[in-house]
């Protein structure tokens, strides 16, 4: 313990690297209580971990399906580390998300099936760049906007943001509902007798493109990756080297000596979920250029966010609310989603027991950084202090007294 | 009454020895191999700067803590105390600067928390009011068992911490920094009770920085510093000099003396200015109030008579109800904290963990906390400039003696005085015409509170107004060019410095209109 502390002490660099080895000594433990779960259900444990990784990580196909299923996490998280430094708990991700898709579906359907978007001017006109670009900036300002919501109701009247934001999830699937049986239905679905709500496929033009240059065959990773991995870098920059970033860290650390140093506290709380939402809308329309092609629901919000709303909060705290550490966080828990279903194909054990381990991973990891916490208060309730002078004598102090 | 006995018909602690006490704690020594001793009838004053060692000292003897060398000896008897229960066990109790009473409770109940009823389960508050009033009358400690602590002023909620102390059975008891939240007046009577208390036999622990309550109550005194003892003598061969040297372990300066200065035009002015409390009743009533460029004015007063309310209103933290506020003739009444700064105030705030510094951010951040977007922090108000703010900072931490491992480091592992100066640092580099300091010196020790107030005088010197709000008279004496009073929310009195003694402001603060 004694030489933890010196670390901790020491060097921020080391101070990482014990952050990281706590976090998979963390992951371990959960592993550890999961592998007795699953041998409660009379199945192997070692078999269902390494049906878990070869799931996960053994092909090329695999591979790149974590990396798929982390794309949507890494974008909500990289804006809940915004809300959450900001001091906004935001857990209306999967409605930013949805928001998100319809603002950038709209945008790339609106070659014909619905109103268009500039009168007479055919999308096939503009270059595939400028209608990515634009339906990535849809997706990112209705999401935005979304959750901006939330904020001026936070910042403004004083509604708590956790209550706002999960009913405003219930309010945006409503409205996907809504507008997928209605103005963005695929037209071929009109004049069916059981419509399935689903908007009409993307041309080839609105499309992400496919990441292919890593294998021969084909698979479904796409450049939302690329894009989120920009979005770490660049949301590291706005937290911690622009004025703007600084502000909203000083708000959620304290918003009292925020306030007394003069700053708009409210404008900042406004900020955070704006930018936080922004990226989940981003997600969202991610999803929907990137993988889908077409924004399809089966009446529940999981069934096009795939829950990514909330397991990118996860993500976000167990890459200490840092977006650049989100990336790593992001692909380890797309990897444990995609190795569930192996799981399930190889012991016969259900995927939800992936669940379960998702939240032994979550009460684990919160549970190291109550211990670091820990560690770090120890030394911070003890001031550093100069060596203590050698005592004086009386008399010699009262011979200087008297000089 | 048998000889061993105390009025209470507790056995006295004839002799309460402590030998070779050594505590550490992670990389500091914080209690080195100190004797100290206590006998009935006494009061042994207990010295020493924060961080010296004499709260882990008393928390090892009530058994809030564990020595990890030495021994304790009640009555030549080697003794282990294994908590604060146990210590109540042994005769020894503890009276806390924090006074840890429920408010809506009243005096009894207060008093039977976490006792035993002779009833078992049933409580009978009878026969612990009986027992209060007896040990009222004994001891002079007047209170009302029947009365809501709510109701109680400050002096007379400590009187029922004693009580309750006395009614488990404290043969000896440990008063921690008992006198800092009463007016000079309480302080005469808790004195009063202490002396009545140590005649009955009692042995009594007094922990204080105030050299001068020291002198006045002490039997001998014990000074403390950086974990050692640095000297026990008796109180009468004591001098405030000598003790503040021992404290400090090096010559202090306890009077200043202000160069007379042509007070300049008035910088700061509020006229009639009231506000609501926290509480929602009338924190400030009509307060008129000018300070001048070049002249420092005190606000005295017992804690929690509209200081804190008044520093949050002039800082545009509270909105006022009526009357105006100007800083340099603008008039900025309820204008925005950002809008106060930008009209030339500066502000210490009082809690200055809470409001004055982020305790998460790094000194440097905490350094530019309200310039941060302005030049030459920030470039185009958009990107930090975290090289001009690091040689700003780091000016700043040479300039005010900061004592930190380096400017990236957390403030909050730095020590009370080092954060108070840095928050010094910042308001004054911002070059403030209008400066607030509210309770500037709290908590920090000795050495810091020359430095501070040295640079206050500094800025006197410069030209800038200062507001000065302190429950330290001593400081505001040692200060000011006048003195204003607050009691409940209301100017009482104003005092030119000649004119001003301890006496008449203590008058003042308890609320008696003084004409000086």
């Amino acid at each position: 313990m004694a030489i933890i502390r010196h670390f901790l002490n020491t060097s921020k660099l080391v101070n990482i690297s014990l952050n990281i080895t706590l976090l998979l000594l963390a992951v371990g433990a959960a592993l550890v209580v999961g592998s007795v779960m699953i041998m409660l259900m009379d199945a192997d444990p070692i078999k269902a971990y390494q049906a878990l990784y070869e799931g996960a990580f053994g092909t090329t196909n695999s591979r790149a399906e974590t990396l798929v299923k982390a794309t949507p996490l890494l974008f909500v998280g990289i804006g809940i580390c915004v809300a959450f430094r900001g001091g906004v708990i935001n857990v209306g991700g999967e409605g930013q998300m949805i928001i998100g898709a319809l603002a950038g579906v709209w945008i790339a359907l609106s070659l014909d099936t619905v109103p268009r978007f500039i009168e007479n001017v055919p999308i096939n006109d503009f270059p595939q760049i400028t209608v990515v670009t634009l339906s990535l900036l849809a997706g990112f300002v209705a999401g935005a906007l979304w959750g901006g919501i939330a904020g001026v109701l936070k910042a403004y009247f004083g509604v708590n943001e956790i209550l706002s934001t999960i009913m405003l999830n219930q309010i945006a699937l409503q409205l996907m509902n809504y507008l997928l049986n209605g103005v963005l239905l695929d037209p071929e679905q009109k004049d069916r007798v059981n419509r399935i709500p689903k908007t009409a496929r993307i041309e080839e033009h609105a499309k992400l493109p496919r990441i292919d240059w890593f294998s021969d065959t084909p698979t479904r990773l796409h450049a939302g990756l690329i894009v989120g991995l920009v979005l770490a870098v660049v949301v590291y920059i706005l937290l911690w080297r622009t004025t703007l970033g600084y502000r909203i860290r000083a708000v959620g650390q304290s918003d009292r000596a925020s306030r007394y140093a003069g700053i708009n506290v409210k404008r900042q709380v406004l900020y955070s979920i704006l930018i936080s939402g922004g990226c989940a809308g981003l997600a969202g329309a991610v999803q929907v250029i990137g993988l889908q092609y077409r924004l399809q629901t089966d009446g529940s919000a999981a069934g096009f966010t795939g829950n990514a709303g909330f397991n990118g909060i996860v993500a976000a705290l167990f890459g200490g609310l840092h977006p650049v550490g989100t990336i790593p966080a992001s692909v380890f828990f797309g990897a444990l989603l995609i190795g569930a279903q192996s799981i399930q194909r190889e012991v016969q054990v259900p995927a939800s027991l992936i669940t379960t381990l998702n939240g032994l991973v979550v009460i684990f990891v919160v549970s190291s950084q109550i211990f670091i916490k820990r560690l770090t208060k120890r030394r911070a309730s003890v001031p550093p202090q100069p060596t203590p002078a050698a005592p004086k004598s009386l008399s010699a102090l009262q011979e200087e007294v008297a000089k | 009454m048998p000889e061993n006995l105390l009025p209470t018909g507790h056995r006295r602690i004839e002799q309460m020895r402590m030998q070779g006490i050594v505590k550490k704690f992670p990389g500091v020594l914080a209690v080195d191999h100190v004797d100290f001793d206590v006998k009935a009838g006494e009061i042994h004053a207990l010295l020493g700067e924060n961080g010296a060692g004499k709260s882990t000292l008393m928390k090892i003897l009530y058994g809030l803590y564990h020595q990890e060398e030495g021994h304790i000896y009640l009555n030549d008897q080697s003794v282990v105390i294994r908590s604060p229960n146990h210590a109540i066990q042994h005769g020894i109790g503890m009276i806390h600067q924090h006074f840890m009473l429920v408010p809506s409770l009243t005096v009894a109940e207060n008093v039977a928390l976490g006792m035993k009823s002779s009833r078992g389960l049933i409580l009978d508050l009878e026969v612990v009011s009986r027992r209060i009033r007896e040990l009222s009358e004994i001891y002079g400690l007047q209170v009302n068992p029947n009365s809501p602590i709510w109701q109680l002023a400050v002096g007379e909620q400590q009187r029922v911490e004693i009580l309750r102390a006395l009614y488990r059975g404290a043969a000896l008891l440990i008063l921690d920094e008992p006198t800092a939240v009463l007016t000079p007046q309480e302080v005469d009577e808790l004195f009063r009770i202490l002396n009545q208390m140590t005649a009955d036999g009692h042995a009594l622990i007094f922990i204080s920085h105030k050299l001068h309550e020291v002198l006045a109550i002490s039997h001998r005194i014990t000074v403390l510093r950086d974990g050692k003892r640095v000297y026990s003598i008796p109180a009468e061969s004591a001098t405030k000099e000598m003790l503040a040297q021992m404290m400090v372990g090096r010559p202090v300066v306890l009077r200043y003396d202000l160069p007379p200065i042509e007070p300049g035009p008035a910088l700061l002015r509020l006229e009639r200015v009231s506000a609501t409390s926290d509480r929602g009743d009338e924190g400030l009533k009509n307060i008129s109030l000018n300070v001048h460029a070049g002249e420092i004015v005190g606000v005295a007063g017992v804690s929690g008579n509209g200081q804190r309310e008044l520093a949050q209103v002039i800082a545009g933290m509270r909105s006022i109800t009526a009357g105006r506020i100007w800083l340099n003739n603008d008039d900025v009444t309820n204008h925005s904290p950002a809008a106060m700064n930008q009209h030339g105030l500066s502000h210490i705030p009082e809690a200055r963990m809470t409001d004055g510094v982020i305790k998460n951010f790094t000194v440097a951040e905490n350094f530019v906390l309200q310039n941060h977007g302005r030049k030459p922090y920030a470039w185009g108000g958009l990107f930090m400039n975290f090289r001009s703010i690091t040689r700003q900072c780091k000016t700043a931490i040479k300039d005010y003696e900061i004592k930190t491992p380096s400017h990236e480091t957390p403030i909050k592992s730095l020590s009370g005085g080092n954060i108070q100066k840095l928050v010094l640092a910042r308001e004054l580099s911002r070059q403030p015409r209008v400066l607030i300091a509210a309770q500037p010196t709290r908590g920090v020790d000795i050495g810091a509170s020359e430095y501070i107030h040295h640079r206050l005088l500094e800025e006197r010197t410069k030209g800038t107004a200062i507001l000065l709000i302190s429950e330290d008279l001593d400081e505001i004496l040692a200060l000011s060019d006048r003195i204003a009073v607050m009691y409940e929310g209301a100017i009482v009195g104003e005092v030119k410095r000649d004119a001003a003694d301890v006496r008449t402001l203590g008058l003042m603060m308890a609320g008696s209109k003084v004409t000086v």
